[in-house]
């Protein structure tokens, strides 16, 4: 019995433990897609786009404000496949088609997915 | 939500369908016509800009927003400019090796022609801007070429610009040689270049007076009237062909050669839209 109880102790250590890696591995993804947010020379996104981020300091106005992010993109695929490539859906689109034209990376831009999602 | 959300989609609609009004004439040599694109250009920033005055676009962004204009203002009290036209009208006025001068190329000595240029040339079989013209002229006089850019150039392009001030643009499309030139100048302002994959229209024309961060980007029409430009990035004075490059290097494209036929075309497409705009070279910006 005693004997169980650790084990079961053991087990929830173990699940608590995952659980703190993935929200950190989610912390530092919208760490990363923030920066890339703010980079001028990678994804440059305040250049267009207002966000509610006290850090994103004279954001641009050419393209939509971040807001309700998951109510206009239930599906979070169809986020991403704006950001690499918004011709699909508007060919007028100014925005630069960042996944086609390799201006981010694939990784990077599940960052910037993560971080604006949240707004 | 909703309701953010169909405001959004509305505005974006709003958006392309205006832009579609903006260049809807024609992009083959049958079907293209200049004067037809130069109203419509025209009425889309009339539309858009109910309070602007057409002349008043000369003046750039300055035009559109209010409070650039009050800065901008305060920097033409004591133009950043006036030195460079000095210079240039001394080497303007200074004869070459040969005892003859630049008055001696140009029509009327050279005074008050700006709004002539850039004009199509069927014996050069191309587009010939006052830069090249120019540099013509110092070579046919057994003189170097000045580089294309930036200096003195662009000092003797400013003083030739300040004795046309106040004249009207009137950029002629004589035939068909001319106005291929123009549809080349047209396709290259609508075709979008670069890593970024942009085309000067989705600035200049969609994006109008909205920030990219704090600046607001200008509109075409009025592009050309006041370069050269002393512009408060470069610190000094460039010609129109610095700029394409600079415009060309911020969407991650490859600059084309100043002064080449490329450039020039998209000049002469340029020029022909602010046909009726006082030359009000040169002038300064941000």
């Amino acid at each position: 019995m005693r004997k169980n109880i650790r084990i079961k102790h053991a087990l929830l250590g173990l699940i608590l433990a995952g659980a703190s890696t993935v929200a950190v591995a989610d912390a530092d993804l919208e760490a990363k897609g923030k920066a890339l947010y703010l980079n001028k020379k990678k994804g440059n996104c305040i250049a267009c786009h207002m966000i509610n981020d006290p850090d994103a300091k004279l954001a641009g106005l050419q393209g939509p404000p971040i807001v309700a992010m998951q109510a206009r993109f239930p599906d979070k695929k169809q986020l991403r496949a704006q950001i690499w490539d918004a011709t699909v859906k508007n060919p007028k689109t100014i925005m630069p088609p960042f996944g086609r034209h390799w201006i981010l990376s694939e990784d990077e831009i599940d960052a910037v997915v993560a971080y604006i999602y949240k707004f | 939500m909703k309701i953010i959300t169909s405001l959004l989609a509305g505005a974006s609609l709003a958006l392309v369908a205006s832009m579609s009004s903006a260049a809807s004439t024609g992009n083959t040599l049958a079907t293209v016509d200049p004067e037809a694109d130069r109203l419509a250009l025209q009425a889309f920033f009339q539309k858009r800009f109910p309070q602007v005055e057409l002349d008043d676009y000369a003046n750039g962004i300055y035009a559109l927003d209010a409070a650039s204009r009050a800065q901008w203002e305060e920097m033409e009290e004591f133009p950043p400019y006036e030195f460079d036209i000095e210079a240039g009208e001394e080497m303007f006025n200074t004869p070459f090796a040969n005892g003859k001068s630049y008055a001696d190329c140009f029509e009327n000595g050279g005074m008050g022609i700006r709004q002539n240029f850039p004009y199509w040339s069927d014996e050069q079989d191309r587009v010939v801007t006052l830069e090249l013209a120019i540099n013509q002229c110092r070579e046919a006089n057994g003189e170097k070429k000045l580089k294309a850019k930036k200096g003195a150039i662009a000092q003797i392009s400013a003083y030739m610009a300040s004795t046309s001030a106040g004249n009207i643009i009137d950029v002629k499309i004589p035939n068909d040689k001319a106005k291929a030139a123009y549809l080349d100048g047209k396709a290259q302002f609508y075709s979008r270049r670069g890593q970024l994959n942009m085309s000067c229209a989705n600035c200049h024309v969609q994006g109008v007076n909205i920030p990219i961060r704090a600046d607001r980007t200008s509109a075409t029409l009025g592009h050309v009237t006041h370069f050269p430009v002393f512009r408060s990035k470069w610190g000094e004075l460039g010609t129109l062909h610095r700029r394409f490059g600079g415009c060309q290097n911020n969407v991650r494209g490859t600059p084309l050669k100043a002064q080449g036929k490329e450039y020039s075309n998209l000049e002469f497409f340029m020029t022909y839209m602010s046909n009726g705009l006082e030359v009000n070279g040169p002038g300064s910006r941000k």
